[in-house]
């Protein structure tokens, strides 16, 4: 059994309890005990100083790339739930791009098994939409779910039939599954690299338009209203597709949405004032200062549900290469706080809705328990710094990939402790660089 | 200062003159070729053109040379020095070749001078003439025709300035290191 | 030109006045091969290493013949497609040669970036020979030198560039160094081959060739390539040539009469341009051949003799 906590003076934020005030949190046999104002610790208390903090539930990420099995070399379900839990995320979705592909329950148990050894962040895997996601065949969603999947994808490819994205979406009812889903439209991508535009233009490299993203949003969004099925777009990037969703929404269908940091905080712009670094190539790519600025509006009115990191590792052998050839994606777990913070303080986003956008927001669209500070729930919590500056530095990232465009950056906003059902999984020393 | 105009009217009429003694006693004046180191053997070399066209009686080709391509100092200079164009119309091959330059000092530009003449072809001989030697050889370079010696020391800047290149009267002045 | 550059991999890095400095000491290097004896001392015991991840015969010759000229050794490393897959990276690659110590590295590769990316891993100076669509400096030189030689000065003149923008590297540098130099740059071709934000570098765009070069003082023909699988840009080479292409009735009824025709090579006969025009009066297209040497050797002059400041601190 372990120490009762007393989490005391900080700020505490749990908009799923509308609660927004300097609270006490009380951490008991593993769950929330309680929440309120000027409570008594008892001695056998132990006593979290959070003054100064905010305390919020910890942190929901849908959408990561754990590599294990088959490219431990870049991340496995340790390291990256080591890293999860450094950015104040306690529970993360783990894709099933990995090699081999999980369509299946002996993937699925791996995942779990090496995440329960771990110790750290909770991890949901997320099973394949299709087998091998080759986009041909229907996995055996049933076996899935049975064997511990939360939601289905074939992310990191599109699911490019149109009439197997219609059966999924049927199938996958039968087993109250979400679709996540990478939206682009291959042939319109091509050789494409960047977003398509003058910037594309000005550095002579592939370009991607945005349509290429938009008219896939818009399919789907069509095949959600004809199957009735759960749709989840994953890491939304154009404005054309927040418009979509707005409009579906209003409409009354229900669809939700995930963004990324980076696609609200940087843009396009970024791949040509750093030479080409590969530290900004990811799909999809970051578009213009408009696509940011829509995402952004999309997220602070709700038509976006939740920020997802889509932390994608790669090692030095995919990224160290001529931009054309470099894989796709960045490490984010451990940025995303103080990168969206940024935001908040830009006056773009409010505190309140941050914190909704990393809990509840992304529970609630995947249907997974956490993302509140409700009585009685297992106490997942993040006691975060909003004013720690400290420098990014690639050996002190708990990733075992450092491809992050804010590598060498000073970055303000850092998770200094988190619980996973009552215990301390991470603590970050008192005195940040 | 060192020389003033009448000093350098007199020494380029009197190496006019040597040069076409020296030509006429090899028999060699109908192979006259001035050929100018740039900048400051051009204007230099003109006048001298038209002192050798008088005692002879007839006008010898004229060209000038750029030697920024063959300086052996490009390694420590590293800026590109600025160059011009070497414009060498009339074959080498032998002629007598009078080598022009306004200050003889080191040598490295006479040896660079060489080089390049003998891409041009096969010159005859080739004769140095120079308004002024102020000594500090680096090289065993000599000049055949001399207009004034001066003494300087390392460090001095040495400088002829000619009315065609825009100065007021002709002169060579000494600026003394540390004025 | 030399303590603010390092390198050589774009024009968009250039000043106008460095520019300028390039084609003043192109002139003087262009009279270096018209003597008998075409051999300058002025880079003996340099070395420059063609680096060709793109098959190039022409380009590359130039440069040699450029480093031969100056003295220096020059020695040439074809390799084929830089892929993770296929064995060594660019940047392995790259630090092997550099332990050969070469002066300069001239690189052309298919990626745009690449020759950043391995000025960014070597010590020695590196000069784009093209890079992907990105930019191909040396070929907007030479494109800049000639049309000076044959037009005067570029300030306040009108350039044409015809062809396949999006893919072309040359038309990039051909805008970034005259617009630099002061011309007006119009691009001409089908919408589906002028890339979009272009207006932003600095050029008009137009789709009707003979609005395109009217009162024009020099034309820029760019090669076609005949096919491009997946993504066709125009229904094939017919009505392209129809349409964008210049024949002898077009040059001779549309073109102001000082108007030059160029073209970077190598030249699909009756596609771009038909075999009169290109070997007709207008055409100084083996004047940008003879100005390509001339205006590299400036380029590896340039950069070859700042290198020797940089070892020597």
């Amino acid at each position: 059994m372990s120490q009762t906590l007393f989490i005391e003076g900080g700020r505490v934020i749990d908009p799923a309890n509308g609660v927004d005030g300097v609270r006490t949190v009380v951490v008991r046999d593993g769950v929330v005990a309680e929440v309120a104002e000027r409570l008594e610790r008892p001695r056998d208390a132990r006593a979290i100083d959070a003054r100064g903090r905010w305390v919020t539930p910890g942190f929901v990420d849908l959408h990561v790339h754990l590599r294990e099995p088959g490219q431990e070399y870049k991340e496995t379900v340790e390291t990256g739930a080591r890293a999860a839990v450094a950015g104040g995320f306690t529970a993360v979705c783990a894709m099933p791009n990995t090699r081999p592909v999980n369509d299946n329950a002996s993937v699925t148990e791996l995942v779990l098994a090496r995440a329960a050894a771990a110790g750290l962040a909770r991890v949901y895997p997320v099973g394949a939409i299709s087998k091998g996601s080759e986009g041909q065949e229907l996995a055996e969603y049933g076996e899935l779910r049975a064997a511990g999947c939360v939601a289905l994808s074939d992310d990191g490819r599109p699911v490019a039939s149109s009439a197997l994205m219609r059966r999924a979406l049927e199938y996958a009812r039968a087993f109250g599954l979400p679709l996540t889903v990478h939206e682009e439209d291959l042939a319109l991508v091509g050789k494409g690299v960047m977003h398509e535009g003058p910037t594309s233009t000005r550095l002579g490299l592939g370009g991607i338009p945005a349509a290429a993203e938009d008219v896939m949003v818009l399919r789907d969004l069509a095949l959600a209203e004809l199957t009735g099925g759960r749709l989840h777009l994953a890491h939304l990037s154009t404005r054309g597709a927040v418009r979509a969703v707005r409009e579906a929404r209003a409409r009354g269908l229900r669809v939700t949405a995930e963004v990324t940091p980076h696609h609200l905080a940087l843009t396009d712009e970024a791949v040509a004032a750093s030479g080409y670094s590969t530290d900004f190539k990811m799909n999809p790519p970051l578009r213009s200062a408009e696509d940011a600025a829509a995402c952004l509006a999309g997220l602070a009115d709700g038509t976006l549900d939740a920020i997802a990191t889509d932390h994608a590792p790669h090692s030095p052998v995919e990224k160290d290469v001529e931009f054309d050839a470099a894989a796709n994606g960045i490490v984010g777990l451990e940025t995303a706080f103080p990168v969206c913070l940024e935001l908040v303080r830009r006056g773009a986003l409010t505190e309140r809705r941050l914190v909704e956008a990393l809990t509840c927001g992304p529970a609630r669209a995947f249907g997974l328990p956490g993302g509140t500070l409700s009585r009685g729930v297992p106490a997942d919590v993040a006691v975060l710094d909003p004013g720690a500056a400290w420098t990014v530095d690639p050996e002190r990232l708990r990733s075992r990939s450092k491809n992050s465009p804010w590598k060498g950056k000073r970055l303000v906003g850092r998770c200094t402790i988190t619980l996973v059902g009552g215990r301390i999984v991470h603590e970050e020393a008192a005195a940040a660089t | 200062m060192p020389l003033n105009a009448a000093d350098i009217d007199q020494a380029v009429r009197r190496l006019g003159g040597e040069i076409a003694d020296r030509a006429r006693a090899a028999g060699v004046q109908r192979d006259l070729a001035i050929v100018a180191i740039r900048r400051g053997g051009v204007h230099l070399g003109q006048r001298l053109r038209r002192a050798l066209t008088q005692a002879l009686g007839a006008e010898p080709p004229f060209g000038t040379l750029d030697i920024a391509l063959y300086r052996d100092d490009l390694a420590e200079k590293g800026a590109a020095p600025v160059i011009g164009p070497t414009d060498v119309r009339f074959p080498v091959d032998g002629k007598t070749l009078v080598l022009v330059d306004d200050v003889l000092y080191t040598g490295r530009t006479v040896r660079a001078a060489l080089d390049e003449i003998v891409d041009f072809g096969r010159p005859r001989r080739v004769w140095l003439a120079v308004l002024v030697d102020r000594g500090g050889r680096e090289l065993p370079v000599a000049a055949d025709f001399v207009g004034a010696r001066l003494e300087a020391a390392e460090g001095d800047d040495v400088q002829v300035r000619l009315v065609e290149s825009g100065a007021a009267e002709d002169s060579v002045v000494v600026r003394r290191r540390g004025t | 030109m030399i303590g603010r550059h390092k390198h050589l991999l774009g024009l968009a890095d250039l000043s106008r006045e460095e520019i300028l400095e390039v084609l003043d000491l192109a002139v003087s290097m262009k009279e270096v091969l018209r003597r008998p004896i075409k051999k300058v001392p002025s880079l003996r015991g340099r070395s420059v290493v063609n680096l060709f991840f793109e098959s190039s015969t022409r380009t590359r010759s130039s440069f040699e013949i450029a480093a031969k000229v100056l003295s220096a050794d020059a020695l040439n490393w074809t390799a084929s497609a830089s892929s993770v897959t296929k064995g060594e990276t660019l940047i392995d690659t790259a630090r092997n040669l550099e332990a050969m110590r070469p002066d300069v590295l001239v690189i052309r590769h298919s990626a745009g970036g690449a020759p950043r990316l391995v000025a960014d891993h070597v010590s020695c100076a590196v000069v784009s020979a093209g890079d992907g669509a990105h930019e191909h400096p040396s070929q907007g030189l030479l494109d800049c030198f000639t049309l000076r030689e044959k037009i005067g000065t570029l300030e306040g003149k009108i350039v044409t560039i015809v062809g396949d923008v999006t893919h072309s590297r040359v038309a990039r540098s051909d805008l970034n160094g005259m617009t630099r130099l002061g011309a007006t740059v119009r691009l001409c071709g089908p919408p589906t081959m002028i890339p979009p934000g272009v207006e932003a570098l600095g050029a008009t765009v137009h789709h009707d060739l003979r609005e395109a070069v009217r009162g024009a003082h020099a034309v820029i023909m760019l090669r076609i390539q005949h096919e491009r699988i997946g993504d066709p840009l125009i229904p094939g080479t017919r009505e392209y040539s129809k349409l964008w292409g210049l024949n002898a009735r077009k040059a001779e009824e549309w073109l102001d009469e000082g108007c030059v025709i160029l073209h970077p090579g190598p030249i699909n006969r009756g596609v771009e341009l038909a075999p009169e025009v290109a070997d007709g009066p207008r055409s100084v297209i083996l004047d940008q051949v003879e100005n390509g040497v001339a205006v590299r050797m400036a380029i590896l002059y340039l950069l070859a003799g700042g290198n020797a400041e940089e070892t020597r601190a």
